[in-house]
């Protein structure tokens, strides 16, 4: 309904293209301007190791809240109340365990990538392998879901409909250009500017979320005269859910009457995502690789810092956005532009903006700014998985495992830049083909896979002295293939309406989230090999330990 | 530049790293594990409490969203404690210890200004 006033949309259309063109040239001028700045392996893959805490932390920020947080947190509030909630507190409770237990001895002990800390006391190329496997299939997942979310939105957020022609595009044809579009962006960012240039990315894009947030936040609680308690009370009644919309349930965990086992599945299913959600963050390889990027642990200890301030108040902020979508814009007219609710956010700026802002042009402007933001956002998270990756290719598998460690610098970088472009296309290529497809769990299991694989292998590198090669393989694979196939088998891939397969079914798996099986299998693994594999390493060991406490020898 | 690994095995086996040690897990640990813990009792709250969720306390705002913005808070006052901890208790030991191991390696005198032989 608010899309519909002619006029105004093609005002906001305009403008919201134009304003992302600007993002474009501003963050492409940037990334120029650091590939001048980029001239070694540490450039490339570290941004010369010389961001500030603050800068870090914004970037951080940037790489983090994603297209998934920013509209769809907005929008699982908007539909679903508290429940969303739910979502972003294991988000940001998250932040906690990269806090105390991975960043400082992981920026001690390692160089690039994250494998360099799981490495250091182990054969060097299986355990590089696997690192490198697990890195890529993590990105990819995240990847594909952040740029299907990419092409789904551009038709919602340019408001074209399904019989319309938009510059010479139907929304089918649109949804591949953006798709192909947000893919080549991102290939220029980390091929051309490397670390140095993405991270400025991530940075002009935290400000520019935060600043969005922050004013529609303000305009919101401005409009409720500052009364939380009015803001929920109306969004309650708005939503057409009453006053279930403020309490768990409506999402996750949801009761079924006189069916106990799906309720117990369901109710277990919240479980396994908040398992998983807390402690996926800190195994996320675009998330380690950030750590690099300053010169000490005890910098980096203050970029994390930074990054729960500046998430913690940024999901404050969707609180009140999601609320202020369900209370200002209404249940029906959000469910009638995305079923999903992405669009609440836009909606609320629109609506905000007609309200306080002079009208239908005001609603326009608002509209376009939110809309260009998203997409910075999602360009923002792209770019620094398709690094991860392409640095891990390059840095783990092509120097470590191909080159056996006698690789030159330059030819390392470059077989990075090509990574870039290669792991850029086939995501392109996936997305494409999975446009179509429901691929919303793929950020859920990214998560799963990091917390089930990656976590456990860096955690016991880090303390237990005993841990050795074969462990380190067996929970990075065991937590891998543990987490795929619980999914592959489980009612987001099959078997139900809503699945990547809806009309097959060879599902047996009940949960959508494998976490709560597949992260203590990961840790299990990972003593199993352990304590099966005679070999320890102790000079290594009392390196690594002394190291990542001290930072003595540290990159 | 890295010591030797007789080094790190001397270091690593001090009294001074293993207090070290012990201080920093002492800290880290457990406050992982309570904030684990409290975070699945929010959430186990949220999926089997249905019913004390639902209590409102003040106007609209139930015990629900209380317990969910005290994650926020308890979040934000552990990362605080935290740094306060480590800049106290970590950051100065760890330097001793960092120090240590070049100090031996270089000439004594010039790791100090008293020890100096000018």
């Amino acid at each position: 309904m608010f899309l519909a006033a002619e006029a105004s949309s093609s005002t906001s259309r305009t403008l919201t293209i134009t304003l992302f063109l600007v993002f474009v040239a501003i963050t492409l001028g940037i990334t120029i301007w650091a590939s001048r700045q980029t001239k070694t392996a540490t450039d490339f893959y570290a941004g010369g190791r010389q961001f500030s805490g603050f800068q870090n932390g914004m970037a951080i920020g940037g790489d983090y809240m994603s297209a998934a947080s920013f509209l769809g947190i907005a929008g699982l509030i908007a539909l679903y109340g508290y429940d969303g909630f739910l979502y972003s507190i294991g988000f940001l409770v998250a932040w906690l365990v990269a806090l105390l237990l991975v960043a400082e001895f992981l920026r001690n002990s390692g160089r690039y990538t994250m494998a360099d800390v799981l490495a250091f006391r182990m054969r060097q190329r299986p355990v590089r392998t696997a690192a490198s496997v697990s890195t890529v299939v993590v990105s990819i997942f995240y990847l594909i879901a952040q740029m299907v979310g990419a092409g789904a939105l551009v038709s919602l957020l340019l408001g074209i409909s399904a019989d319309e022609k938009f510059l010479g595009m139907d929304a089918g044809t649109a949804k591949v250009f953006t798709i192909i579009l947000v893919g080549a962006l991102m290939i220029v960012y980390v091929v051309v500017g490397g670390m140095k240039g993405t991270t400025y990315v991530q940075i002009v894009k935290a400000f520019m979320l935060m600043t969005g947030a922050l004013v529609m936040t303000l305009m919101v609680l401005a409009h409720y005269k500052f009364n939380l308690s009015t803001l929920l009370g109306d969004a309650a009644a708005q939503s057409g859910k009453g006053a279930a919309f403020l309490e768990p349930g409506l999402r996750y965990g949801v009761e079924t009457a006189g069916d106990a086992t799906k309720t117990f599945y369901s109710k277990m299913d919240l479980l396994s995502l908040g398992l998983a959600l807390v402690l996926g963050t800190a195994g996320l390889p675009h998330i380690l690789t950030r750590f690099y990027t300053v010169p000490t642990a005890r910098i980096a200890r203050k970029s994390v810092l930074w990054a729960i301030g500046i998430i913690g108040v940024f999901y404050l902020f969707t609180l009140a956005l999601g609320f202020g979508a369900a209370a200002l814009v209404g249940g029906k007219a959000i469910t009638a532009q995305d079923k999903a609710g992405n669009t609440a956010a836009p909606q609320l700026a629109q609506k905000l903006g007609i309200d306080y802002l002079g009208g239908d042009t005001g609603g326009a402007v608002l509209l376009a700014i939110i809309a260009a933001v998203a997409f910075a956002t999602i360009l923002a998270v792209v770019a620094g998985l398709t690094l991860a990756s392409s640095s891990s290719i390059a840095h783990d598998f092509y120097a470590s495992v191909i080159k056996r460690g006698n690789a030159s610098e330059r030819k390392e970088v470059g077989v990075a830049r090509i990574s870039a472009l290669v792991i850029g296309a086939i995501a392109i290529a996936l997305s494409i083909f999975a446009q179509s497809l429901n691929v919303a769990f793929l950020v859920a299991l990214a998560f799963a896979v990091a917390a089930s694989a990656n976590l456990p292998a860096i955690l016991y590198s880090l303390f237990w002295k005993r841990f050795n090669t074969a462990g380190a393989l067996w929970s990075i694979y065991g937590g891998l293939l543990s987490a795929v196939i619980l999914v592959f088998f489980s009612p987001v891939v099959s078997g139900s309406a809503t699945a990547m397969f809806p009309n097959q079914d060879w599902h047996w798996f009940p949960l959508s989230n494998p976490g709560i099986i597949s992260i203590p299998l990961g840790f299990f693994f990972g003593w199993l090999g352990t304590v099966l594999s005679k070999e320890t390493d102790v000079e290594k060991y009392a390196e690594l330990e002394v190291r990542s406490l001290t930072g003595h020898g540290a990159h | 530049m890295p010591a030797t690994p007789e080094k790190y095995l001397e270091v690593q086996n001090s009294d001074e790293f293993s207090r070290l040690r012990h201080t920093l897990r002492r800290f880290i640990f457990p406050t992982t594990i309570a904030f684990i813990l409290w975070y699945s009792l929010y959430v186990l709250l949220s999926a089997y409490a249905r019913d004390f969720m639902a209590i409102k306390l003040v106007g609209n705002i139930n015990v629900a969203l209380l317990l969910g913005l005290l994650q926020f808070v308890s979040t934000f006052v552990i990362a605080w404690y935290y740094s306060k901890f480590a800049a106290e208790k970590i950051d100065p030991a760890a330097d001793d210890i960092y120090n240590s191991i070049d100090g031996d390696r270089r000439a004594p005198s010039s790791t100090t200004e008293e020890g100096s032989v000018l």
